[in-house]
């Protein structure tokens, strides 16, 4: 009776013990961490089979595949994705300069989830209780990690974007006055309209510092030009115009200026030079300059 | 409040100190287009330079301003327009036709200069 009594209890603590999610969690850790060799490598072989991670050699891929698996039983075990997340970042760090795709990263988590749940299917497929229960605790925890893993990759790659995008515009566009009175402003690269803006912007300011009379805008380093670029150029125009500059703008290639001719773009309020050299002689003349070879320099120059 | 408008030789100069109603635009256009007769003057400068709102009526009045004025046998040039004045124009597709614009009244005076002193009633196109 009294040695009945004791029992009951025990089992009692014991069983709930086992039950409760954290516990069974401890025992799935344990699980994996016994077959960690041959469910990494069962992971690793299908990354390899759906082709993902093609940018990455098979040991790299099973190096970084020991690292994540550590990670994933890791928060299994802590519960903590911060170390996760960390690493996840790393990770995406070195890989999104080698062309990784966000499908990609998901991807291979997401097999990895399919692998330790197909291998917890296998060990409790007797007890299909047990299996529920089992279930029950690893996929919520699974469907962090994933998730972890995946907004880690996008976050990485936002700050990669901005970072990128911060640069560009540092080395944007340079106002420059080449004599008085007299800016250019040469723009290279892809035009879009916050560039657009940014550019006239500046060009504005840059007229009314530099007490500017003429402004040749360069676009040779511009590779294509649309018809929202165009507008874009004539706004910059007619907003000089208004500061009481007149605006040249210098580079069209044949083929750009073909595009504007077929696309109808009215650009008959600009004054256009071919090239950099005719426009700021353009402007020189605009503004009464006279650039005189001296007679000395002639002969120095003829042997 | 009224603009007041200066007589400068041969040019009237109109120093726009602070935000026009709508009123005191259309007072300013008939002022200077009566007075631009009663001195006789060759060009007008409207200096906007501590202006920070040009709105599509101020613009618009600005336009027909400038057209009278070439009516009575002067030149307009409006001188001092902010960048981001100019800039909110273009993007507002505000538009000041042909009227000549300056960077401020300095140039202004220079540009009326040589505009009227070439004997040429309208100079040719817009810009210098």
């Amino acid at each position: 009776m009294m040695r009945g009594r004791i029992r009951r209890p025990n089992r009692e603590v014991a069983q709930p013990s086992f039950e409760s999610p954290a516990a069974l969690l401890t025992e799935l850790v344990l699980h994996l961490r016994e077959n960690r060799a041959q469910l990494r490598e069962e992971w690793a072989r299908r990354v390899t089979e759906d082709q993902l991670l093609t940018a990455m050699t098979k040991e790299e891929i099973f190096a970084e595949a020991t690292t994540v698996y550590d990670n994933y039983v890791a928060v299994l075990e802590t519960g903590s994705v911060e170390a996760l997340q960390a690493y996840a970042r790393d990770l995406s760090e070195r890989i999104i300069p080698r062309g990784v795709e966000a499908n990609e990263v998901v991807g291979i988590v997401l097999l990895l989830r399919d692998v330790l749940g197909r291998s917890l299917l296998k060990k409790y497929q007797s007890d299909l209780v047990l299996l529920n229960r089992v279930m029950d605790a690893y996929e919520p925890a699974s469907n962090r990690i994933a998730n972890t893993v995946a907004v880690s990759f996008v976050q990485e790659r936002e700050r990669i974007i901005r970072q990128q995008q911060e640069a560009i515009r540092e080395l944007s566009t340079p106002v420059l006055q080449v004599r008085e009175r007299l800016l250019i402003l040469p723009i290279i690269g892809v035009i879009d309209s916050q560039r657009a803006r940014q550019v006239t912007e500046q060009l504005l300011r840059g007229i009314r510092a530099n007490r500017a009379k003429v402004v040749v805008i360069d676009i040779t380093g511009v590779p294509t030009v649309d018809s929202t670029v165009a507008n874009h150029l004539v706004q910059t125009v007619d907003a000089s115009r208004l500061m009481g500059a007149t605006v040249i703008v210098t580079g069209l290639s044949s083929e750009i200026a073909q595009t504007l001719v077929t696309i109808g773009v009215d650009l008959t309020k600009m004054k256009t030079v071919g090239d950099l050299q005719g426009g700021i002689e353009e402007a020189e003349r605009l503004l009464g300059y006279k650039v005189i070879l001296e007679e000395s320099a002639k002969e120095s120059e003829t042997p | 409040m009224r603009v007041p408008i200066l007589k400068q030789g041969g040019y009237l100069i109109a120093s726009v100190q602070s935000a026009l109603t709508d009123r005191d635009l259309l007072d300013l256009r008939d002022n200077l287009a009566q007075q631009v007769g009663k001195f006789r003057s060759r060009g007008v400068i409207i200096d906007v330079t501590s202006l920070d709102v040009l709105d599509s009526f101020a613009v618009r009045t600005l336009r027909t301003l400038a057209q009278m004025i070439r009516l009575r046998g002067a030149e307009t040039v409006i001188a001092g327009i902010q960048p981001e004045i100019a800039f909110a124009m273009v993007q507002l597709g505000l538009d000041l036709g042909d009227v000549a614009t300056a960077l401020d009244l300095e140039e202004g005076l220079v540009l009326l200069e040589r505009r009227t002193s070439r004997g040429g009633r309208r100079a040719k196109r817009s810009g210098n």
